[in-house]
């Protein structure tokens, strides 16, 4: 579904992707560890489309089309979709209504027919249970005033609404206790379906324990460093990332997709 | 002041016929008349030389020379005329077309007894008691050219009458309308506003253009928040596009009243609006909201001027603005805290919205704090359409100008909560949306 190709991008003249491979196929969970200012958000950012990343050199195919030069709205029309590693507040738009516009907009470019505000409402109520997301929030507006462990599972929320194909969560267990964690994972574990791919991005391997990925890829310094499958994970646990930064020049470039034929 | 003395001979002069035109008036209205001409023969125009005035040139208005217009010979017809009423308003609606009374056109049904609203002119012929004791009382023409111009040529508008204790359900509706007709001409409405102890009442002052001739509108609305009364105003200006639109509330608040005025500047060329409510008793509220739109090249200038006369009144000012294209806004907060005005209450804020390069806005707060127990806050922003939030939005499907016509609405959405009155708020609504990019894929309402 992904192919990721010698990525470069920049952001403000830094180069800060320097080559990322990456190949991710429907049904499968990867995810993508690294230290800090290694790339993992702007990495994430890029495939949303976030206009201050420029993407210097590599592509990016998704479902066999340019992902790079489609805009941030039609890629979600296509079925991407990024949970933010920090969502924005948004005054005055409801959060219902935000949602079911985007919604709309989706199933328009799809062709599919719209939904109304009483069928929609329904929809957001069952998929908000998901997330155990309280449904007074959806009478607010989008993100305001909202916990951090809230304002996370918003964005899952807004995933169980949207179905995406391609779902990227960007630092989704950054800041949230064991519970809220527990909460989210248990979420996206039930958005997990043969027709879906997700990346999860995250620093903190304790995630991983309940989102249990298929592939584990370390990001350093803006590079794939090394890949494997969900044991890698936890050896990072013990190890730590440096031992990573060090044996970069030994490691070859290109991920191993374990598993896949 | 020295003012553009030269350049307003002809409302000076013009002053002669109009004066001869009205011999029948009562004494104590002529004297008005002449003290407002006088007083603005001596003042002249403002020019940018005035710190009042520091941003808004009205030299034009002087060079135009607008002249008076004819009583309107022919009715306006049904169609223009729903164009500028506001459905579902209730309670009744007094109609003047191009600054004259029309009754046909005007809705003065059943009203609660004692409740009047009157056409001036009628008020001045019936001899009525409550206009004498109350018209040019609060409205000072010393400093202010505007006004006392107002004084003297004022001919159309309205008096409302809400006795004690008298809620009014629906609200009362001052349509002025100016026609194709209106073209080269000025009127001068004066309105007075009394609300007796304890009553309570919305009233809604509009001003919208059927045309986009070039006219000039000079208002001055004169209101009295008796004891304990709760009174709702609202503003509403939709003029032509190469009008101007110069206008006045003065407000004169008793103890315990509860006053709030909502602007909606929409249309016009060069928009000066001065709100000016004098809180003279203890326990006052005031409440003014504000919402300015402009694109092309209108100018908006919002001038207010609240005193805190006594203690323990609380204000508030919330204004924003959306500036487009070459708009070019003003804001100019003035509170003033008189000295025995302990335990005031006083809060500012405005807010902008620019959305094009050359879009301007001048913000400027001004307060005089002359007591020791008060609580004083004021701020601005000045911003464009938040980059994050727009990305958000479209990274969940919107399109650019869908997210951005999303975030503009919200950031309006604001002032237009806070206005109570449904009939009002929705046309607004309307109004807002229509002038958003994407009017049709903003399928409101959820």
């Amino acid at each position: 579904m992904l192919e990721i190709k010698n990525l470069h991008a920049e952001v403000d003249g830094h180069e800060i992707l320097k080559g990322v491979d990456l190949m991710v196929r429907a049904g499968e969970v990867h995810s993508i560890m690294g230290p800090n200012g290694s790339g993992k958000s702007t990495l994430a950012q890029v495939l949303a489309g976030r206009e201050t990343f420029t993407v210097t050199e590599g592509e990016v195919v998704y479902d066999g089309k340019n992902l790079l030069e489609i805009a941030p709205d039609e890629r979600a029309c296509e079925g991407v979709f990024m949970a933010f590693q920090y969502p924005v507040e948004i005054p005055g738009v409801g959060t219902s209504y935000f949602l079911r516009t985007a919604l709309n907009a989706i199933r328009k470019y799809r062709g599919q027919e719209e939904v109304d505000a009483v069928d929609f409402l329904n929809l957001a109520r069952e998929r908000a249970k998901l997330v155990d997301l309280d449904e007074r929030l959806l009478n607010r507006s989008v993100n305001e005033g909202f916990s951090g462990g809230e304002k996370k599972r918003n964005e899952i929320f807004q995933m169980a609404v949207l179905e995406p194909r391609l779902a990227v969560l960007d630092e989704t267990d950054s800041g949230l206790d064991i519970d809220a964690l527990k909460i989210v994972a248990d979420g996206v574990n039930k958005m997990r379906s043969p027709d879906r791919a997700i990346i999860v991005v995250t620093h903190y391997q304790r995630l991983l324990n309940y989102i249990v990925p298929d592939f584990v890829h370390v990001l350093v310094d803006g590079r794939i460093v090394k890949s494997g499958g969900k044991e890698l994970a936890l050896e990072l646990e013990e190890t730590g990332y440096a031992l990573m930064g060090e044996n970069t020049a030994g490691t070859n470039r290109r991920p191993v997709a374990v598993g896949a034929p | 002041m020295v003012g553009l003395i030269e350049k307003q001979n002809s409302y000076v002069s013009g002053f002669d016929g109009f004066r001869a035109a009205r011999a029948g008036e009562p004494s104590w209205l002529r004297t008005l008349r002449e003290e407002g001409m006088d007083r603005f023969s001596h003042l002249g125009f403002p020019t940018l030389d005035d710190e009042d005035w520091r941003f808004t040139n009205v030299e034009p208005i002087a060079q135009a020379s607008f002249r008076l217009g004819a009583r309107p010979v022919r009715s306006l017809d049904r169609q223009r005329l729903e164009r500028c009423t506001l459905p579902g308003v209730g309670g009744a609606e007094i109609v003047f077309v191009d600054g004259w009374f029309a009754p046909a056109l005007s809705s003065l049904g059943t009203l609660p007894r004692g409740v009047k609203i009157v056409d001036l002119t009628d008020c001045v012929r019936s001899g009525e008691g409550i206009l004498r004791a109350h018209l040019g009382r609060y409205a000072a023409i010393s400093k202010d050219a505007f006004i006392a111009l107002n004084a003297a040529y004022m001919a159309v508008g309205a008096l409302v009458y809400i006795p004690r204790a008298v809620v009014l359900e629906g609200a009362i509706h001052m349509l002025f309308i100016s026609t194709t007709d209106s073209a080269g001409t000025m009127t001068h409405p004066r309105n007075v506003i009394v609300a007796e102890e304890n009553s309570q009442a919305a009233v809604v002052e509009s001003y919208v253009a059927t045309g986009d001739e070039e006219y000039f509108t000079n208002a001055v609305t004169e209101v009295v928040a008796g004891e304990n009364s709760v009174l709702d105003h609202y503003m509403i200006v939709r003029d032509s596009l190469r009008s101007f639109n110069v206008s006045t509330l003065r407000v004169e608040q008793q103890r315990n009243s509860n006053f709030t005025s909502h602007s909606a500047l929409l249309g016009g060329g060069l928009v000066r609006n001065n709100v000016h409510p004098v809180l003279n008793g203890e326990g006052c509220q005031s409440l003014l909201n504000g919402l300015y739109l402009l694109s092309g090249r209108q100018h908006m200038d919002n001038f207010m001027l609240v005193e805190h006369a006594q203690p323990h009144c609380d204000s508030r000012q919330f204004y924003k603005g959306i500036i487009d294209d070459e708009g070019r806004a003003v804001f100019s907060g003035r509170i003033i805290v008189h000295k025995n005005a302990q335990k005031t209450d006083a809060k500012q804020t405005n807010m902008n919205l620019l959305l094009s390069d050359k879009a301007q806005i001048d913000t400027k707060p001004q307060l005089e704090i002359y007591a020791d127990d008060v609580k004083c806050t004021h701020g601005a922003t000045i911003g464009q359409i938040d980059a994050d939030a727009l990305f958000y939005l479209r990274s969940r499907g919107l399109s650019q100008e869908a997210a951005r016509s999303l975030l503009i609405y919200a950031f309006a959405g604001e002032s237009l909560e806070r206005m109570k009155l449904e009939p009002v708020r929705k046309e607004l609504e309307k109004l807002l949306v229509s002038r958003l990019p994407t009017a049709a894929s903003l399928g409101r309402h959820s």
